[in-house]
């Protein structure tokens, strides 16, 4: 800060706190409504302070049957669906993107650039501006309902391919020289100085496609009608369904926190590789 | 673009780029191209034979009031969350920058919306706003607002709108923050010393040094307001009540997966990846001039 004025530093902090306190308010109402017994959840005015059923909604939600009165998939197993799905999905990205931009950078080869326009056009095709024909693309493959199916559709990345693209143009072209004068061929190079050099970023990266896989929403909607692969995020649209019957709040949230409860946590405790991830990728 | 040092070509590269270009054809390249060729298609009522008709399904799509209605509706849907939330991140990153000490600390309580997904920020926010049990219609009440989003368009829009910035506070507060850190010290201390204040000093120094943060946000939050908030369109409203809440990629989906009108849907297919295809020429563009500060 550049002078001194208490007014204005009891203003500033004000601001943030009351902005904090906005941003986590539906949070916090979640955080509340899961910790409630049924009973309390149906009658207004909802309450606003925690109350002691957290542990025994934890439980119901996670190992009993869920929702009374839904058929779904036990909540443990949509928890494991979502992270094999978001651990596919990003590992899946780096190692092709890793991959494609070592042969884009350091290799001279005849349609070198259409492969890279290619990987470009990827960019300007979302899933949600083609999802019919992928959608029996990926039926005639009869890959529907399979972990394959969730992820392998999603890990081009155009994106990640640039980024480590941008990555390998700043190393010295001097470690290419001295490697190969040392008798390392490409996939020595690419092994012992390449992937230890991109290590951060390859970390970066991966904090942000995690994040990217577990939210997941439209695709895995599609392709899963088989309840066994549902996968924790898509089931909080099955269970808001279900609650026009059968308001049954404190599991609903209770679900819902423990949807976004692995996303968030590797925002706060990676919040450097987050950050970092989050600016290199969007340039 | 190419290492000056570079290995000679071989079989190894096309081994190397296969993975990412079969994908590539496979579940883009293909589909898109699908899109395209089934967007000159009209299938007939049972589904058993499908005529060629050149662009007759655009020239519906153009003449018909729901896909126009439902294209100025994304427009004020999308435009109204990139100010809400841009507006949000830059006051509260206005005044974080301001703190010498802790900035970093409300950075940690302001950015992890950024992980909850679109489809649990809808379900956050209906539950708050669930007309016979939630919080806010109870407030709302006691002041005269009667809230039901189920009844009231412009209150389901309301709600949508709310859910989506809320999420997308966090990306516009972390790019801000770091573009408002990136500003020298010294110029803001040579307009103190000239007698500017703090508002001051924000409006004529520092908001005009980010305006190419700002412009690049705007084009990120059109991108995500377009694309990314199916999940809570589909949680909070299914797109209604009526269609007041379906907006464009919500209506590609609810035409050709529930509707099963595929050369229209496959129609606004071609047109969304038509916008899509702008905003990156748009965004590309924009970080080829980047502004040095």
């Amino acid at each position: 800060m550049v002078e001194n004025r208490p007014f204005a530093t009891f203003l500033t902090h004000l601001v943030l706190v009351l902005g904090v306190i906005a941003i986590a308010l539906p949070v916090w109402i979640t955080f509340v409504a899961a910790t409630h017994d049924p009973l309390r959840m149906g009658q207004a005015p909802l309450p606003m302070w925690p109350g002691d059923h957290f542990l025994t909604n934890m439980k119901q939600t996670l190992f009993g049957s869920g929702l009374s009165g839904t058929e779904g998939a036990p909540v443990w197993l949509m928890l494991l669906n979502s992270l094999a799905m978001a651990l596919m999905i990003s590992t899946g990205k780096i190692i092709i993107s890793l991959l494609s931009a070592f042969a884009i950078v350091y290799f001279k080869f005849p349609f070198r650039m259409t492969f890279f326009w290619m990987i470009f056009i990827t960019l300007m095709l979302p899933v949600e501006v083609r999802i019919l024909p992928t959608f029996e693309v990926v039926a005639d493959l009869g890959m529907l309902n399979s972990y394959w199916g969730l992820s392998v559709p999603l890990i081009a990345s155009a994106t990640a391919t640039f980024m480590f693209r941008q990555v390998f143009l700043t190393v010295p072209d001097e470690m290419l020289e001295s490697a190969r004068i040392d008798g390392a061929g490409p996939l020595r190079f690419f092994f012992d100085i390449l992937l230890p050099l991109s290590r951060t970023n390859i970390a970066a990266l991966f904090v942000i496609l995690f994040i990217y896989g577990w939210n997941q929403y439209l695709w895995p909607l599609l392709i899963t009608t088989d309840t066994s692969m549902t996968t924790i995020v898509m089931s909080i649209k099955q269970m808001l369904e279900a609650a026009e019957q059968s308001p049954q709040w404190n599991i609903i949230m209770a679900t819902a926190l423990l949807a976004m409860i692995p996303p968030v946590f590797v925002v706060i405790a990676m919040q450097k590789l987050f950050v970092q991830g989050l600016t290199e990728t969007d340039k | 673009m190419l290492k000056r040092v570079h290995f000679p070509s071989s079989l190894l590269p096309y081994l190397l780029v296969a993975p990412q270009i079969i994908i590539t054809l496979v579940f883009f390249l293909w589909p898109a191209s699908q899109a395209m060729y089934q967007s000159f298609l009209i299938e007939d009522a049972f589904g058993l034979g499908t005529e060629f008709v050149w662009f007759e399904n655009f020239e519906q799509l153009l003449t018909d009031s729901h896909y126009l209605a439902s294209f100025q509706r994304t427009a004020v849907f999308s435009l109204l969350v990139a100010a809400l939330s841009m507006g949000t991140a830059l006051i509260l990153a206005g005044f974080a920058q301001r703190v010498v000490r802790g900035a970093m600390f409300y950075r940690t309580l302001l950015i992890w919306p950024y992980a909850v997904a679109p489809v649990l920020a809808g379900a956050l926010w209906v539950f708050m706003f669930n007309p016979t049990l939630g919080i806010f219609p109870y407030f709302l009440e006691m002041v005269g607002i009667t809230w039901n989003h189920y009844l009231s368009g412009n209150q389901a829009m309301a709600l949508v709108i709310m859910a989506a910035a809320w999420k997308q506070v966090a990306y516009n507060f972390l790019f801000y923050l770091a573009a408002m850190q990136s500003i020298p010290n010294s110029v803001i201390e040579a307009a103190a010393i000239d007698g500017a204040g703090p508002a001051r000093r924000f409006w004529t120094i520092i908001f005009p040094l980010i305006s190419p943060t700002t412009f690049f946000l705007l084009v990120i939050n059109m991108v995500y307001a377009f694309f990314e908030t199916f999940g809570i369109i589909h949680a909070v409203t299914q797109g209604g009540p009526g269609t007041s809440t379906t907006i464009l990629v919500y209506k590609v989906f609810n035409d050709g997966f529930v509707g099963l009108d595929l050369g229209g849907s496959a129609a606004q297919s071609v047109v969304l990846m038509v916008l899509v295809i702008a905003m990156t020429v748009v965004q590309f563009r924009f970080v080829e001039r980047k502004v040095e500060y």
